[in-house]
């Protein structure tokens, strides 16, 4: 009875997985760049969430839904998502980061968990003014599901795993291809001597942020499809796991985060379903929580470069 | 010479003290519930804080006003001590994370786990819960047993924060600062959920009713009985606090926040002080943990959320972390703004709404703003004032004065050296 279930645990546990991997590469793109966690991440994928939704809702008042494709509908509300969150992370840098570039490592963060509790309020704020309520329900744009033989894979899912691939690949080809990328990585290894290059070190860091953020909007509006209700504390718990996400691959690490976000996803998804009957109820799906954590601090504790990262010795 | 430069600071003179003192005790009595009032006794401590004349008149002033002058004047008043006795619940708390914010450096995001554990070690001891796990109907224990559980929080805490250190502090800085966050969910997770297999924390239902404290057949309940309770365990903590502050553990303690490789090679064990620090933050909570079930008589999970020790880090920060003064008015003024202020001004809007003034929806209610200003504190502080309103002051190792003082001549190994090779 217990393995009858397995397929569908992986399955889910692959959506979950992929969706913490997409944001887990905004969390390590930012640390690599600037050694500093962007604890708001976890918001702004929260906000696309939101604009996803309210996108969908407002466009189903006005009946534009009816009789449009829905994959041209989901790819429309994604752009617009994707450039609201770019552009609200390339904000929350340039006011709340980018003048404590240089002071004290705490600072930063703690301007950061500033940001993240305003981001969670003003959401909630916006939609008590706008709709009296900050419980969405996400119109639900496909129906259906896929089957493979011994599970059966929701069409939302499957959206879900395809964009975080696709958007995987696009983000490696980006790094490693384009100029941009190019900068981003010299910038990565050595700020000053990529501004010597002629390297615009600010502006580099401003496209990190842009692109961050966005992947982490664009997967707030899957997760939205995905799950169908939303509310401004989503951010908080997946954005912390799709952090342990980073750590776990080795945090500054691209690869690292997709294989780190896909590996969590799966153990939440396998601990969830299998930890209740195999303790006899005793620790059931009530712990999951605290399996990712736990995976966290083990991971720091016996191999803090993570899965994929190097070991750093410390430079006096 | 750097200490004369202070002194000759002027700062505010004892006469306009005194009458702030006196206006805003009058200001308090005869007004029935008065938030302003009760700001401006707690304002008259800062004033005294900042008044020209001795220390020692200083702190018989500040002893006056709060031992004599409040409970005198508002001790009858349930509303008055009631917010002073949670202004000092988490000033008592903030003091406690300050020693491993402020002194050690370590951003401790889930401080609210000790406190919690605090509490729940009184709570479950102190009613009939502690039947579900120990044979022999011995419980629950009456209000006497509240005194020796304020040293049994204080260990259990401490025992708490040494297990939780020993792995955690092993990764430093804004890794901490996560690792710390997910420790305090676990707990707050494990405490909702430990209802099964074994019932030890009742779960979500919570704890109640948890006796009040009693004293030689005295029960203790009111507010006022605890502002004392809350007031003797502050001076304690404030006490403990100065003392370590220049202690050779305090001393380590800022040299690892300051530089953790130079500390390192000059002897001191990173792990050891880390967790001395973590140990002692933790216990203060704990105490504390225990007076705030006694005082709620109830407690459940949700009084132990991440919001609670964000707002304590607030209280921290926004004061000057590392600063006891600065502290102590970062927690009564967040506490005044959040128990008070908000709730006055939300009661202020609903009132406007009856009256059909404006129309305020149920989620505007500012007593729900906790987020927002946190947020925006914490973002302006970190922006704009990173030492909070009232900096730590660093203690100057004046090398003349040192070579001045009496102890010049034995104790201070190379810089005795230094003064006999000039003067031979």
């Amino acid at each position: 009875m217990l393995l009858n279930i397995l397929p569908q645990v992986l399955v889910d546990g692959l959506t979950l997985g992929f969706m913490y991997a997409v944001v887990a590469l905004g969390y390590t793109m930012v640390y690599g760049i600037l050694e500093f966690i962007n604890f708001a991440h976890g918001e702004i994928f929260m906000v696309g969430a939101f604009v996803g939704t309210e996108v969908l809702l407002i466009s189903d008042s006005l009946g534009a839904l009816e009789g449009m494709n829905p994959y041209v509908a989901f790819f429309l509300t994604l752009v617009i998502a994707m450039a609201l969150t770019g552009g609200l992370g390339v904000l929350i840098e340039r006011v709340a980061y980018r003048p404590l570039r240089g002071a004290p490592r705490l600072v930063p963060l703690i301007s950061a968990i500033g940001v993240s509790f305003l981001l969670q309020d003003l959401v909630r704020f916006t939609e008590a003014i706008a709709r009296n309520e900050f419980y969405l329900n996400t119109p639900a744009l496909f129906s259906g599901s896929i089957s493979l033989g011994i599970a059966s894979i929701p069409t939302k899912g499957f959206i879900v795993i395809v964009l975080a691939i696709v958007m995987m690949i696009a983000l490696t080809l980006f790094i490693n291809k384009t100029k941009w990328g190019i900068a981003m990585r010299a910038v990565a290894q050595d700020q000053s001597t990529a501004s010597l290059m002629t390297i615009n070190v600010d502006k580099v860091i401003m496209l990190t942020f842009l692109i961050g953020s966005s992947l982490g909007g664009a997967t707030g509006v899957l997760f939205s499809q995905n799950y169908g209700t939303i509310d401004p504390y989503i951010g908080f718990i997946l954005g912390l796991k799709a952090f342990t996400a980073a750590v776990l691959g080795g945090i500054g690490n691209l690869r690292g985060a997709m294989v780190g976000g896909v590996l969590l996803g799966l153990l939440e998804s396998l601990s969830g379903a299998y930890m209740g009957p195999l303790t006899n109820g005793a620790f059931g799906a009530e712990y999951k929580d605290v399996f990712a954590f736990s995976i966290l601090i083990l991971v720091l504790l016996f191999k803090p470069e993570g899965l994929f990262g190097e070991a750093v010795k410390e430079k006096v | 010479m750097a200490n004369i430069g202070w002194k000759s600071m002027k700062g505010i003179p004892l006469v306009v003290t005194l009458i702030w003192i006196a206006v805003s005790a009058a200001a308090l009595h005869f007004m029935e519930k008065s938030v302003i009032a009760f700001l401006g006794i707690l304002f008259s401590i800062i004033l005294i804080y900042y008044t020209n004349t001795d220390k020692r008149v200083r702190l018989i002033l500040g002893a006056a006003v709060l031992l004599l002058i409040i409970p005198l004047v508002a001790g009858d008043n349930r509303y008055y001590m009631e917010v002073a006795s949670q202004v000092g619940i988490y000033v008592a708390m903030a003091l406690g994370l300050n020693i491993v914010v402020g002194f050690a450096g370590l951003l401790d995001l889930g401080y609210v786990a000790f406190f919690a554990a605090g509490a729940y070690a009184y709570a479950i001891f102190s009613t009939s819960q502690a039947n579900e796990f120990i044979p022999g109907g011995l419980f629950p224990l009456s209000g006497d047993w509240f005194w020796p559980f304020l040293i049994v929080g204080l260990i259990v805490a401490a025992i708490f924060g040494i297990l939780l250190g020993l792995p955690v502090l092993r990764v430093k800085g804004d890794y901490l600062a996560i690792v710390t966050l997910g420790f305090g969910e676990i707990i707050r997770i494990i405490f909702n959920n430990l209802d099964k297999p074994i019932n030890i924390t009742n779960g979500p239902q919570g704890i109640t009713p948890i006796p009040s404290p009693e004293l030689f057949g005295v029960k203790m309940g009111t507010p006022f009985y605890f502002y004392f309770i809350v007031l003797f365990v502050i001076i304690f903590i404030v006490i403990a606090n100065i003392r370590f502050e220049h202690s050779r553990l305090g001393r380590a303690w800022v040299a690892v926040r300051e530089d953790e490789l130079a500390a390192q090679s000059m002897g001191i064990s990173l792990l050891n002080t880390k967790l001395a620090a973590f140990a002692t933050g933790a216990s203060f909570a704990g105490v504390v943990g225990v007076i705030f079930a006694a005082k709620q008589t109830f407690i459940d999970p949700t009084s132990f959320t991440l919001m609670e020790s964000i707002g304590i880090l607030v209280m921290v920060i926004l004061g000057g972390s590392g600063s006891i003064p600065g502290v102590i008015l970062g927690a009564a003024f967040v506490t005044v703004l959040q128990v008070q202020l908000l709730k006055e001004f939300s009661n202020f809007l609903h009132s406007l709404q009856q009256s059909g003034v404006i129309n305020l929806p149920n989620q505007l209610d500012p007593s729900k703003f906790q987020r927002l200003i946190f947020g925006i504190m914490l973002i302006l502080v970190a922006l704009y004032r990173p030492n909070g309103l009232i900096p730590a002051r660093r203690k100057k190792n004046d090398l003349e004065a040192i070579k001045g003082s009496k102890y010049a001549g034995g104790k201070l190994g190379i810089l005795s050296k230094l003064t006999q090779g000039k003067q031979s």
